[in-house]
């Protein structure tokens, strides 16, 4: 029952699209025999994808693990828009981050510069754009905040009397950290880092933009097979060996997820005031801080300040010069986006992308909350859109659907869905370790005093999920934002998005071009940051209306 | 609870009073052309075009030349569009193999230097051309004393180690146009070692041409560290047009000594499968027109091929027109170009 919608919207949007894809690239007529360069397509990428993966995520869980204890223990000022500050690299295009790492890190930016008057260099000491590390350092930029907020939605939903019960039979800090506390919070920390996996996994702007051409993932071969080679056979037989891979992780996971599975009698912690905290916390707890600001903040500074035109000796123009070139369509251009209408674009297919997925998740977890042998293979298979390569997901559902009403109809109703196909995995590793925490005897005892399955729902899940669910919306809605890859295929006129708006800029050279993209993306940020901490205000009220 | 439902209700609002009320206004004849992303014209043009015929255009960006060809193919069977514009002379023999177009003879055809009709069937039309040649950052080479090169022998020279990027052919096309002309400067035999030469004088490869004007390039507002990049003949033009404030010196100039520069065609297409063949003609004509072609200079930063068309100011200050570039049939390219990506990324990225 539970499963009808989700089953039909992924039968419909990624299993027959595939399919299609599939069947066009002929595989199947000309069967697998692959040539010795065809292997070598193969197997280069493979190894790098899996290195650089395995790499980027155990730095992210490095960084976003102590992160998520910070959040989940302690109250501070400005931890809203901390952590709404957090979510931003998520959303920006992998054009403009690389455009922020340089004015930070390349060779003439900020960092560089401050060190070469600094030292007195000629040149400048950290080259690190176009390299390994520069890719590593992309993906723990993008991927920080989902460890963060899924491991800390968990720990400050755990229960700290098992810890304490821990202590209290004599074991130490470090044994009831390890021994109790670590193993409760293993779910939430697998499932974070299987989708940090699989998004460093199926990497594409990062590696192509701030790795430079040494090195590239599948997802890079895919898109030069199938868009610069034309070669969409190649591409098909790579798109399905990342799926494969996807789902073998997939599976891995849930065998281990399924033998953890414990119920925790989930309670709500305010955590306390970071300035009342002990001395030694306070100065760690700052510390690290600090570092998660510099590393996620001071990219965007950067970016802000490329955004301004500092203006030189005797030039008429004022700091704004970009800004203000904005809201004017100086040449004229039939493609001008006024920004206030690439933001309502935006937002629309945002919501849109929200309504669609966050339901569909939400049914799904549920689904999977008592698995039956035949579910249990349904959950692996839901991370499968999140393993497949933008472009072929794109080209599929541009085949089967370009001759339909669904595409002739004015609004480009397919990207949103596409966005959504993308979020849907996300929103269900999200939901279900929050979900899986709730003891079913709760249910029961709703059920036995006579609640209907809908009350149960809502008054038992909603209040424990909401949490999950917020950051649920707040993932969707980024992807919608930031989502470039499928979006191609399936754009259209009218409807330009933020994303392509800066995009155009950064096509043709010059300074106004240069400066009005910044700009742009400089108003995307603060957009976003506007829009999560608004909607964090605005559930923490209804949340405490509540109590 | 509540909460949940008036958003729900808010969105719904919003979503019914965005969508239908504009395709309301679409009782006119559409006629859908299909271009890549760097397309652009003023919108008096396109209205000329509208009201002249009493029709709607209505374009669809579809992403980098590779992505657009793609598109047109994998959906030739219920064509998105009547008409295909922008698709050049590096790709044109995959459009010409998947048959995606039908035959079309523009009366505005014999107006246009002969050279540029490379392609016998009046399948499709040439439109404009903009030549791939290596800009430098002006005030770098007075700083240093350096001369501009006037071969691509130069920049194997030690003089000018570190200071070339270029991109990558495997995902951009200027980087293809660039490793076409080494092909045709150096002959298949001899083209590898002479990008053997460059990599052993730290040439620096990126993936896009993003990347290598904004970001490496010294002459941009990236400020990077490379003095010379592979980009277009009129990325000068543009590089003054788009100054924050008025310059007293054009920063960047392009390299247009004879053989260093690659010519890419652009041309236009009616779609097989399109239901309004003759309005797509229309709409090709009037691509050919002059004021279409005076208009596109500004725009898109390419050249007219209307002889009649005249240029705006920056483009006769800015520029010159390279002297004997490059050019390759699309044949050519399209029976070698994958091999010679292949054998390029044997050599460079290894």
């Amino acid at each position: 029952m539970l499963w009808a919608l989700p089953a039909l919207f992924l039968t419909a949007f990624y299993f027959s699209p595939l399919i299609e894809i599939i069947q066009r690239s002929e595989i199947l007529k000309q069967g697998l025999h692959l040539t010795s360069s065809e292997w070598a397509i193969i197997t280069k990428p493979l190894g790098f994808t899996i290195v650089q993966a395995l790499v980027s995520t155990l730095l992210t869980l490095c960084i976003g693990l102590p992160g998520a204890y910070i959040l989940s223990h302690y109250r501070f000022r400005g931890q809203g828009l901390f952590k709404a500050l957090l979510i931003v690299p998520f959303i920006l295009p992998t054009v403009v981050v690389s455009a922020c790492f340089n004015s930070l890190l390349g060779p003439s930016g900020l960092i560089n510069v401050f060190l070469m008057a600094l030292l007195h260099l000629e040149s400048p000491p950290i080259l690190i754009l176009n390299s390994f590390w520069a890719i590593i350092l992309g993906h723990v930029f993008y991927n920080t905040s989902i460890i963060m907020l899924i491991v800390a939605e968990a720990w400050s939903n755990l229960n700290p009397g098992y810890a304490a019960s821990a202590r209290m039979l004599g074991a130490n800090r470090m044994q009831a950290v390890l021994k109790v506390t670590l193993p409760l919070l293993a779910p939430a920390i697998l499932s974070a880092a299987l989708l940090v996996f699989i998004f460093d996994f199926t990497s594409f702007g990062v590696v192509l933009l701030l790795g430079g051409p040494l090195y590239a993932t599948l997802e890079v071969e895919i898109y030069v097979q199938a868009i610069q080679m034309l070669n969409l056979r190649m591409s098909t037989i790579l798109s399905l060996i990342q799926i494969i891979m996807t789902l073998g992780l997939a599976l891995v996971y849930a065998r281990i997820s399924s033998s953890q599975s414990l119920e925790l009698n989930p309670v709500f912690k305010p955590g306390v005031q970071l300035k009342n905290a002990p001395t030694y916390q306070k100065i760690l707890s700052l510390g690290l801080l600090l570092i998660l600001f510099l590393l996620f903040i001071s990219p965007l500074a950067a970016l802000i300040i490329r955004s301004l035109a500092i203006p030189t000796y005797g030039s008429p123009g004022t700091i704004w010069t970009y800004y203000l070139a904005l809201f004017t369509n100086r040449s004229n251009d039939l493609f001008y986006v006024p920004p206030a209408e690439a933001i309502f674009n935006s937002i629309v297919f945002g919501l849109i992308t929200v309504a669609v997925t966050v339901p569909l998740g939400i049914l799904i977890v549920m689904a999977l909350r008592q698995p039956s042998r035949a579910d249990r293979l349904m959950g692996p298979i839901m991370m499968l859109p999140l393993g497949s390569s933008a472009v072929t997901l794109g080209l599929g559902l541009l085949l089967v659907y370009n001759d339909t009403w669904l595409y002739r109809v004015h609004f480009p109703l397919l990207l949103p869905v596409a966005h959504a196909l993308v979020a849907l995995p996300l929103v269900v590793r999200v939901l279900q370790p929050a979900l899986e925490g709730i003891p079913p005897s709760l249910t029961h005892a709703a059920r036995m005093l006579g609640a209907t399955p809908w009350q149960v729902f809502k008054s038992i899940y909603m209040p424990i999920l909401q949490g999950s669910i917020l950051i649920s919306v707040i993932f969707t809605f980024s992807i919608s934002l930031g989502e470039f890859g499928a979006t191609t295929f399936l754009s259209r006129s009218g409807y330009p998005t933020i994303p392509i708006a800066i995009f155009r800029f950064l096509t043709q050279p010059g300074q106004m071009n240069y400066g009005q993209a910044m700009a742009m993306s400089t108003i995307l940020m603060t957009f976003c940051v506007l829009g999560i901490y608004l909607i964090q205000i605005f559930s923490k009220s209804g949340a405490t209306i509540k109590k | 609870m509540k909460k949940y439902w008036r958003m729900l209700l808010l969105l719904g609002i919003l979503m019914a009073g965005c969508t239908p009320s504009r395709t309301v206004e679409t009782p006119l004849v559409e006629l859908r052309v299909m271009t890549h992303d760097s397309f652009a014209v003023s919108e008096s043009i396109i209205q000329q075009f509208e009201k002249e015929n009493g029709i709607k255009v209505s374009f669809i960006m579809s992403g980098d030349a590779g992505s657009m060809l793609n598109r047109a193919i994998l959906t030739s069977a219920a064509p998105e569009a009547d008409v295909l514009y922008g698709i050049d002379n590096t790709y044109l023999s995959r459009a010409l193999e998947a048959g995606i177009f039908i035959p079309y003879l523009s009366n505005m055809t014999d107006r246009i230097p002969e050279e540029f009709i490379i392609e016998p069937d009046n399948l499709v039309t040439p439109v404009d051309f903009g030549d791939v040649c290596i800009n430098y950052d002006r005030s770098y080479l007075q700083a240093h004393y350096l001369e501009v090169p006037k071969t691509l022998d130069d920049f194997s020279d030690a003089r000018y180690r570190g200071m070339l990027v270029v991109e990558n052919p495997a995902t951009s096309s200027p980087g293809l146009a660039f490793l076409l002309t080494t092909v045709v400067n150096y002959g298949e035999e001899g083209y590898l070692d002479y990008w053997q030469q460059l990599k052993n004088n730290g040439v620096v490869v990126v993936n896009g041409w993003s990347t290598a004007y904004y970001t490496n390039f010294s002459g941009s507002s990236g400020k990077g560290l490379q003095p010379f990049v592979v980009s277009y003949n009129t990325s000068p033009a543009a590089e003054v047009y788009f100054a924050a404030s008025p310059l007293g010196e054009q920063p960047t100039a392009a390299i247009t000594t004879p053989g260093t520069c690659f010519r890419q065609i652009e041309y236009a297409g009616i779609l097989k499968g399109t239901q309004k063949e003759e309005l797509a003609g229309r709409f090709i004509d009037y691509l050919l027109s002059t004021t279409f072609q005076e208009d596109m200079p500004l725009q898109m930063f390419v050249f007219p091929l209307n002889p009649d068309a005249g240029l705006p100011e920056v483009f006769t200050t800015a520029i010159t027109l390279p002297d004997q570039p490059v050019m390759l049939s699309p044949d050519v390219i399209a029976k070698s170009r994958d091999r010679w990506i292949q054998d390029w990324t044997g050599v460079m990225l290894r």
